[in-house]
């Protein structure tokens, strides 16, 4: 077995107290192709900057052919031969194809780039990728996967030993995914390391020789892709043991009175879908209904919400909102039609710090009314107290800055602000994602008694336990696709684990 | 290689040098029109002297082109202008040779320039507010160095500003004029011909993506703002040869000219694209409202500010029209 060429040691990463990566370790060798998986919030993008230079790590060491290295840029790293391509393409799409392959370190005579130059070293490099562009076009003007060759191509320029990929193929289509495999299949023949993230298990399966996974900040295991069954790489990535046949743990849940298909849906999707995000997608929620989205990260289940709530318009299939045939072109008119969505990411797309609680709690209510109906001071304030007692948001007054709150009042803050609307179908998105234990349980009881009041609840979370406590459906997606439903009894942990990985995609 | 036959050629665009085309189409009819309004216009001289009488501008222009491209912006051009000028006219009445004084006055304005630069980039600070504080310094230190205009009348200077190139028909083109060709032209060669003009395109392009490309972005923008600063400097030098003084009231609001011209001449506010030869354009088309305008004689010199104004927001919008479409490919 070849020495390793990178070999990581007990590497550390802490933001702002909060540990990204504990103690993480990884191998490297020449003319391997090496996954790096794990869910949201594991750490694979912290490991990478850190190995790129990007981020210091707090503790632990990197050796390079048996070298230490410490590397403080991305610049420095290129020097080592470490070359990284991002996840959203990290070139200039104002400058050409042959500025962008070759900036800074262009050819020169005098002080002067020499244009013939540089174009013909950037068409040969291309070249050598099989690729046939012209290099004098503006990069802007290309598609997205030509823009990630070129970016691997310039990554390669700098005779790269190791190549880094932060999910290449997120926003590739499945005919530019075979080329851009089948590119890297050659460069592994040619002695190059690759580490590669990505969501997608057929193709770590169709691609890589090892396995390293990542759970919380740490490395749960680094594995011969032979010797990782699917199931396995779920568990290991999910963090639960997979057991065929345990009833203690996989006890069906008791009540689970599926709703007569005589109703009326409240929504009902047929073939929604949105190319380039989802695939086309049945779905219907039943007032009174928890139904759940379950699938591993990048399989479609944000892009399923927003779909639905009119954040991405969708481009085919029908939705029917309580029987009646409706298009949701936007967030407003998803607000009008009783839908409300409770986005993933709180920090980005939720709460607005400065702002005291009763402002952030009334901001939907008041945005629904419009500018020229201000609701009185009193009207806000009795709203606001409604809610922190009914959610028992733990806060030191109705004016304090929502930034002082813990994540899990935060996060009722949020929910308040959207129940306020008193909506017919709530989207929650990883609504218990990042907060303590109580706030989660708390949570769910309030989840619950929205279904009692007759709500439709659209429910995200990656933690199956909690999917299968709260759901009494289940819609499992799998890349982009929705793959199975399953109810009541049949909701177990290992009931979706077995759906996802057995399901061809 | 077989397998990878699928490398598709793309189609050059033409978005990119379409402003340039545009701000040439207009100062192509506004020049016609002005030679059909008003007889002796279309001739050599006064266009020699329309390169002259800018040239100030121009210079300041081109550098106002650089720290645009970049992504930034300054504000401080016209007082650093004032400055630069009061200080060599200062400095020759107590019998400083021209030289010096000049050579001082250019390294003033570079160090100025990167001061600032390096404000803004070692600190994240905003470059308006940045330049807005080195705009009010460098005004007030020009009022330190002189509280009124000081006459030169040193005998090289005097030389220096009647000189002119004998051009076409007994006209010449004035020192000014060809010294405002000359950074025309180094800006030209060094945006498009050297790897710290490429660098600044992508650092206007994409700040977080030159940094990742590995690129010097740092010393890049600190580099363009002292480039700015030897322009505002060298065009402080060619406004004391223009006036034969230096004044420290002078260049009020210049940076805001220089702004629309850079602007007009087709480089989008916002950084990364763009050329110092459209601001070259630029400054022509400001130049000839500004002739037009005294060969008229009726129109008040506010009008120059109006289709100033108006031309702003023309190309403005032109702008937006025209990078919507790529702008629509990266949601």
């Amino acid at each position: 077995m070849s020495p390793p060429l990178l070999e990581a040691r007990g590497i550390s990463k802490a933001f702002r107290g909060a540990q990204a990566l504990s103690g993480v370790d990884l191998t490297l060798r020449e003319g391997e192709i090496h996954a790096l998986m794990g869910e949201n919030g594991a750490g694979k993008s912290t490991l990478i900057k850190v190995l790129t230079g990007v981020h210091p790590p707090d503790a632990g060491t990197i050796q390079w052919e048996g070298r230490p290295i410490q590397p403080r840029t991305p610049h420095e790293a290129e020097g080592h031969g470490i070359s990284t391509v991002y996840q959203e393409v990290n070139l200039v799409p104002n400058l050409s194809i042959a500025d962008n392959l070759l900036l800074g370190r262009q050819p020169t005579r005098l002080g002067l780039i020499r244009g013939g130059e540089v174009r013909r070293r950037a068409s040969a490099s291309l070249t050598r990728l099989g690729l046939d562009l012209d290099v004098r076009a503006p990069l802007g003007s290309c598609s997205l996967a030509v823009q990630q060759m070129v970016a691997i191509a310039r990554a390669l320029d700098i005779q790269a030993r190791l190549l880094i990929l932060d999910e290449p193929t997120s926003s590739l289509d499945e005919r530019e995914v075979a080329t851009l495999f089948s590119l890297l299949g050659r460069l592994k023949e040619k002695g190059l390391a690759i580490l590669f993230v990505t969501h997608f298990l057929d193709q770590v399966y169709a691609l890589a020789d090892r396995i390293t996974v990542l759970r919380n900040g740490a490395r749960v295991g680094d594995y011969p892709v032979a010797e990782l069954p699917r199931l396995r790489l779920i568990e290991a990535m999910l963090g639960r043991e997979f057991h065929p046949v345990s009833p203690a743990t996989d006890a069906p849940r008791s009540d689970s009175p599926t709703p007569p298909e005589a109703f009326t849906p409240l929504l009902e999707a047929r073939g929604l879908g949105r190319s380039g995000g989802m695939n086309p997608v049945d779905l219907s929620i039943h007032p009174g209904e928890i139904l759940g989205l379950s699938g591993l990260l990048g399989s479609g289940r944000t892009e399923t919400a927003r779909m639905l709530f009119g954040v991405d318009r969708p481009d085919q299939g029908s939705l029917r909102i309580n029987g009646a045939e409706q298009e949701i072109r936007s967030p407003r008119e998803g607000l009008r039609l009783g839908l409300a969505y409770c986005a993933e990411d709180r920090k980005a797309e939720g709460i607005i710090p400065n702002l005291s609680v009763r402002e952030n709690l009334i901001l939907a209510v008041q945005a629904g009314r419009g500018p020229l109906r201000l609701m009185g001071r009193a009207e806000q304030e009795t709203l606001a107290d409604h809610y922190i007692r009914a959610l028992n948001i733990r806060t030191a007054s109705r004016e304090t800055p929502i930034r002082n709150l813990s994540g899990g009042n935060q996060q009722k803050v949020l929910l308040a602000r959207w129940l306020a609307l008193q909506p017919k179908l709530i989207l929650l998105d990883e609504p218990t994602r990042g907060i303590d234990v109580g706030a989660k349980a708390e949570i769910e009881r309030l989840v619950a008694s929205l279904r009692g009041a007759g709500t439709a609840v659209l429910f995200i979370s990656s933690d199956l336990e909690e999917m299968v406590r709260n759901c009494q459906r289940v819609a499992v997606l799998k890349d982009r696709r929705k793959i199975g439903e399953l109810a009541g009894a049949d909701i177990t942990p290992s009931g979706i684990m077995r759906l996802i990985a057995h399901h061809e995609g | 290689m077989a397998s990878l036959k699928e490398g598709r050629r793309v189609k050059l665009r033409h978005s990119r040098s379409l402003p340039l085309l545009a701000t040439t189409g207009v100062l192509a009819i506004l020049y016609t029109s002005a030679s059909l309004l008003y007889p002796g216009f279309f001739t050599v001289r006064v266009f020699l002297n329309l390169l002259g009488d800018n040239a100030f501008l121009g210079i300041t222009a081109i550098g106002m082109t650089f720290v645009i491209l970049s992504g930034g912006i300054d504000l401080s051009v016209g007082a650093v202008v004032a400055f630069t000028g009061t200080l060599i006219a200062s400095l020759l009445t107590r019998g400083t040779p021209p030289g010096w004084a000049m050579l001082l006055a250019l390294a003033i304005g570079s160090t100025f320039g990167g001061a600032m630069g390096f404000l803004i980039h070692r600190y994240e600070l905003p470059p308006f507010l940045v330049t807005l504080g080195g705009m009010f310094f460098a005004r007030g230190m020009s009022f330190v160095v002189s509280k009124e205009s000081v006459g030169i009348t040193h005998p090289l200077y005097q030389q220096a500003s009647d000189f002119g190139l004998p051009v076409a028909g007994g006209a010449s083109l004035p020192l000014t004029g060809i010294l405002f060709l000359g950074v025309v032209a180094l800006g030209v060669t060094v945006a498009h011909g050297t790897r710290f003009g490429r660098n600044l395109y992508a650092l206007g392009g994409n700040e977080a993506s030159a940094r990742l490309m590995g690129l010097p972005v740092g010393g890049v923008k600190i580099a363009a703002y002292a480039l700015n600063g030897f322009c505002s400097a060298l065009a402080g030098i060619v406004a004391t040869l223009y006036m034969g003084s230096g004044n420290p009231a002078m260049g009020f609001g210049l940076e805001l000219d220089a702004i629309a011209s850079v602007v007009i001449g087709g480089t989008l506010l916002t950084g990364g694209a763009g050329s110092p030869a459209g601001t070259l354009v630029g400054v022509l088309i400001f130049g000839t409202l500004q002739t037009a305008l005294v060969f008229d004689g009726r129109l008040n010199s506010w009008w120059l500010r109006i289709a100033v104004g108006l031309l702003l927001l023309l190309f403005i919008l032109l702008q937006r029209v025209l990078s919507r479409p790529a702008g629509a490919r990266h949601p």
